[in-house]
């Protein structure tokens, strides 16, 4: 088992089988470590907003520096518009963040490594976005498909790769975070390998790579957390402001 | 041939490798839908379960707390600058009363310099009058001595000259025809006995 690198991404139930009707809804591994996030995030920003002192503590500290990041981020690139969406934005972002930050600690399971639960999200965030939009510009918002200042002669090729490019946005957003946590984690777990196989002699040199690798996938499980909400600011930014 | 033998062990054992890793896993978990039902619940679940906590109790809690904290030090620097500018305006005070004092002790001064010269100029000049009347009466005196001195002269040398002729010449003499000559004399030779 441990000489596959892609192990580390097996689900495997956790307790007994749970079937509501066709569905296998069992508890696993994954449920565990949505759990384990979603349970730590409420304790660091419950812990965080308990008590307001002028001068903030550190849990305090990392709870406000996390709200006006976010809000910043919002704000720069959906305007104020955007001021509604900001709880699902923060949601959103501290999910993906901490699930990747729990998948960077050894022998847990990365629960966005999976194309399922990425896909999920970004296609929730596809049909909400593409809701959002009709409700606020009715039918007018196709002309999202339709830039303006393009010639005539080009304008059904524009607007056949615009909706392309609209319809591929779930697939895109998804895959991204799935296939840089997957391929990070295989990256990782690969090197680990090497320095076994290779032993006391030539195992020193994977293990360095391998202890880069860890600040790498550190910096990815950030940035990656950091793209999915911006991507998605972007997105709703398309709905709430259409510019086109 | 030991060369064939070798090449084909290499190729049968990456066979088997992938052999046993496909039996291992059946190539990405990722694409086993077994769990995927499952994935999506416990997704929905935790995640929607976060989102009511975190929209509805915790971040506007954070919210709050930037807004006070910022409405706090807002007022606190409104504070400081309120007080900066009652010490501008009480040191302007400070200032107006300390030129006004000084004005008024110049202005005070001048008027004790002013009055004092008054006091002086008066009482110089009532010493100047007094001065200039004891003066005039001496003068007067002086003038008056002087105008009764020729008659006095006068009336000694009769007397003298009548009692040295009653002695020279054993009789009296007419004191008028004395006085006559001495009135003469004292008239041609007035100006140079008491010059004037």
């Amino acid at each position: 088992m441990a000489a596959n690198p892609m192990s580390q991404f097996d689900v495997y139930r956790i307790g007994p089988e749970i079937k509501v009707g066709a569905f296998d809804i069992s508890f696993t591994n994954a449920s565990l470590f949505m759990i384990i996030s979603t349970v730590s995030i409420l304790l660091v920003f419950n812990l965080g907003s308990k008590r307001n002192s002028v001068l903030p503590n550190k849990i305090q500290l990392l709870a406000e520096l996390s709200y006006t990041f976010v809000a910043k981020m919002i704000s720069d690139t959906a305007g104020s518009k955007a001021k509604p969406y900001f709880a699902f934005i923060f949601s959103l972002f501290m999910f993906v963040l901490f699930c990747n930050m729990f998948g960077m600690i050894p022998y847990t399971f990365t629960v966005t490594s999976h194309i399922i639960v990425t896909f999920i999200l970004a296609a929730f965030i596809f049909i909400g976005v593409t809701l959002i939009g009709f409700i606020k510009h009715g039918f007018g918002y196709l002309k999202l498909f339709v830039p303006s200042g393009v010639p005539a002669v080009l304008l059904p090729l524009i607007v056949v790769i615009e909706i392309i490019s609209y319809l591929s946005r779930p697939i895109s957003l998804s895959v991204r975070l799935f296939a840089n946590m997957m391929a990070g984690h295989t990256m990782m777990k690969v090197f680990g390998g090497f320095v076994i196989s290779l032993g006391l002699v030539g195992g020193w040199l994977p293990l360095s790579f391998s202890v880069a690798l860890t600040g790498l996938e550190i910096l990815v499980a950030f940035l990656q957390a950091y793209v999915f909400a911006i991507l998605t600011c972007i997105y709703l930014n398309d709905a709430l402001n259409l510019h086109h | 041939m030991i060369k064939k033998i070798y090449f084909q062990s290499i190729f049968f054992s990456f066979l088997f490798f992938k052999g046993a890793f496909a039996a291992e896993s059946g190539g990405m978990p990722q694409l086993n839908p077994e769990f995927w039902i499952s994935q999506i619940f416990w997704l929905i679940l935790t995640f929607g379960t976060m989102y009511v906590v975190l929209s509805k109790f915790i971040l506007p809690k954070i919210s709050n707390n930037l807004e006070s904290r910022k409405s706090q030090i807002l007022e606190n620097i409104e504070a400081a600058e309120k007080q900066r500018e009652d010490s501008e305006a009480k040191r302007k005070e400070y200032d107006e009363i300390i030129l006004k004092t000084k004005s008024e002790a110049k202005t005070m001064f001048n008027q004790t310099r002013e009055k004092a010269l008054k006091d002086i100029m008066a009482k110089k000049e009532v010493l100047d009058q007094q001065i200039d009347d004891e003066i005039n009466k001496a003068e007067k005196e002086i003038e008056a001595l002087r105008a009764s001195a020729p008659d006095k002269i006068n009336k000694i040398a009769i007397e003298t000259s009548s009692e040295l002729l009653e002695k020279l010449i054993g009789f009296g003499v007419n004191s008028s025809s004395i006085s006559a000559i001495v009135d003469d004399l004292s008239k041609r030779n007035g100006d140079k006995y008491y010059g004037n």
